[in-house]
């Protein structure tokens, strides 16, 4: 097995576009279990370790662009309140060990349905740049999972940064899962309602073969907010349209049985996480979410 | 390949290592420092915690070439000589160490915490535990030895 450690990106890049079938490696989170668990060793890894720039992150325009080799850790520390959704995701990721080591990017490129960073993203309308030796093309994040750990990137492409716009207005994430740390989701869903341009965002995670959009929940939500002239105040919405807009969360779904949970355990699920991330978000406190 | 770097603060260079190594396995088997322990290798147990570069990470999720030119402070590195630190006392005079597998991981995650925290809530004790597994004492004692060496350390 080779090792290439580039200090510079465009180093990787054109180390990605020599060797294609390298694995790329920041964290080790996911593919150090890969290499301890099988059978045959990748020919090439490539490390992203030092690439500086992927560590950073910065404010552009209303937006937060995100270098990929941001971690969990960083993530809590620095943008919990331009990223409230996805900090929220982040704190339950792993363990202490593992949001120091685990990034953005890597969270992304493995692409399991599970990963804890997709629903916010989508819910956030998150914007992924792929690079390569080519060039650098921008993609919704919706459009970079092509199915369970599969992602639409060519072969010489490398995650270098996400960009979502600065929360304006409420975000919640939740998930499910058997203790309060080291799991992997059963479920989970994120929230974000962004009064400046009038959108409710949504992300369901651990519920198909790729992290899921509730489109129709969303739009009944922007409904229900413009007609009740509550984008900007903290209103309740009453219990009705809390409810609907849970069981549309439930009907985007498109959960299996697993190990971890039947798919009738997960769509009862997301839309009791769904009707509570939106009692959340309206400023509800837990006692008075059923 | 060559390994190059700095633990427990001295300067070690190893040679020989496999790229596909873990810096797990470099500090046990090359380096003859068994404190970090080798249980899961999936960052599930937490018993071969480490700090590297000052950050608390599972050293099984570390690829030894990512080491390079990194400092390191395993388990062997908290004591100054003979005398252990607050926090290894604490462990010893509340029976927090029972089979003693677990126990420097979560002695340097411990550590990480109070670096971080000098007076946590058994919350946060158990929040910056949760990443470490033992099977012997039911965390009681480990979250009291915690407590312990907090309050030792900040009066």
């Amino acid at each position: 097995m080779e090792l290439i450690q580039p200090i510079s990106w465009e180093d990787a890049l054109a180390a990605k576009a020599a060797y294609p079938d390298a694995r790329a490696i920041r964290g080790g989170t996911d593919l150090m279990i890969e290499l301890g668990a099988g059978d045959r060793l990748p020919a090439t890894i490539l490390d992203l370790g030092r690439v500086a720039k992927l560590a950073e992150w910065s404010l552009d325009d209303g937006h937060v662009v995100l270098g990929a080799g941001v971690t969990f850790t960083e993530l809590i520390d620095e943008l919990s309140c331009e990223l409230p959704a996805l900090a929220m995701a982040a704190r339950t990721v792993g363990s202490p060990q593992i949001r120091n080591r685990g990034t953005v990017g890597g969270n992304l490129g493995t692409a399991s349905p599970a990963g804890d960073a997709h629903p916010p993203l989508l819910a956030t309308d998150a914007q992924v740049k792929l690079a390569s030796a080519r060039g650098a093309r921008w993609i919704g994040i919706g459009e970079l999972f092509a199915g369970p750990k599969r992602t639409t990137l060519e072969p010489d492409e490398l995650i270098e940064c996400v960009r979502m716009p600065r929360a304006s207005g409420s975000q919640q994430f939740s998930k499910i899962g058997t203790r309060n740390a080291m799991v992997i989701s059963v479920c989970s869903f994120a929230l974000a309602i962004d009064p400046s341009r009038r959108r409710v965002g949504t992300g369901i995670g651990s519920a198909g073969p790729v992290p899921l959009v509730a489109e129709e929940a969303g739009r009944f939500l922007e409904g229900v907010l413009t007609e009740a002239d509550a984008w900007e105040s903290g209103a309740p919405l009453g219990e009705s349209a809390a409810a609907r807009f849970g069981e549309l969360v439930s009907a985007a779904a498109r959960p299996i049985d697993d190990v971890r949970g039947t798919a009738d355990y997960r769509r009862h699920a997301l839309a009791v996480l769904a009707r509570r991330a939106l009692g959340w978000a309206r400023g509800a406190r837990d006692e008075l979410i059923g | 390949m060559r390994l190059e770097c700095v633990v427990n603060g001295e300067p070690r260079d190893v040679a020989g290592v496999r790229e596909s190594e873990s810096l797990l396995q470099v500090l046990r088997e090359r380096m003859k420092l068994p404190g970090a322990k080798n249980a899961c290798e999936q960052g599930e147990c937490g018993s071969c915690s480490v700090f590297l570069d000052g950050k608390l990470v599972c050293s099984c999720l570390v690829l030894a070439g990512q080491a390079e030119g990194a400092e390191i402070v395993t388990i062997e590195g908290l004591a100054d000589g003979d005398a252990l630190s607050p926090l290894q006392e604490a462990f010893i005079e509340t029976g927090a160490v029972q089979c003693g597998f677990c126990t420097p991981g979560f002695i340097l995650a411990a550590h990480d915490l109070l670096q971080r925290q000098p007076s946590p809530s058994d919350a946060e004790i158990r929040e910056a535990l949760a990443g470490n597994l033992c099977r012997c004492t039911g965390y009681a004692k480990i979250i009291e030895a915690v407590r312990v060496a907090a309050d030792r350390m900040t009066t």
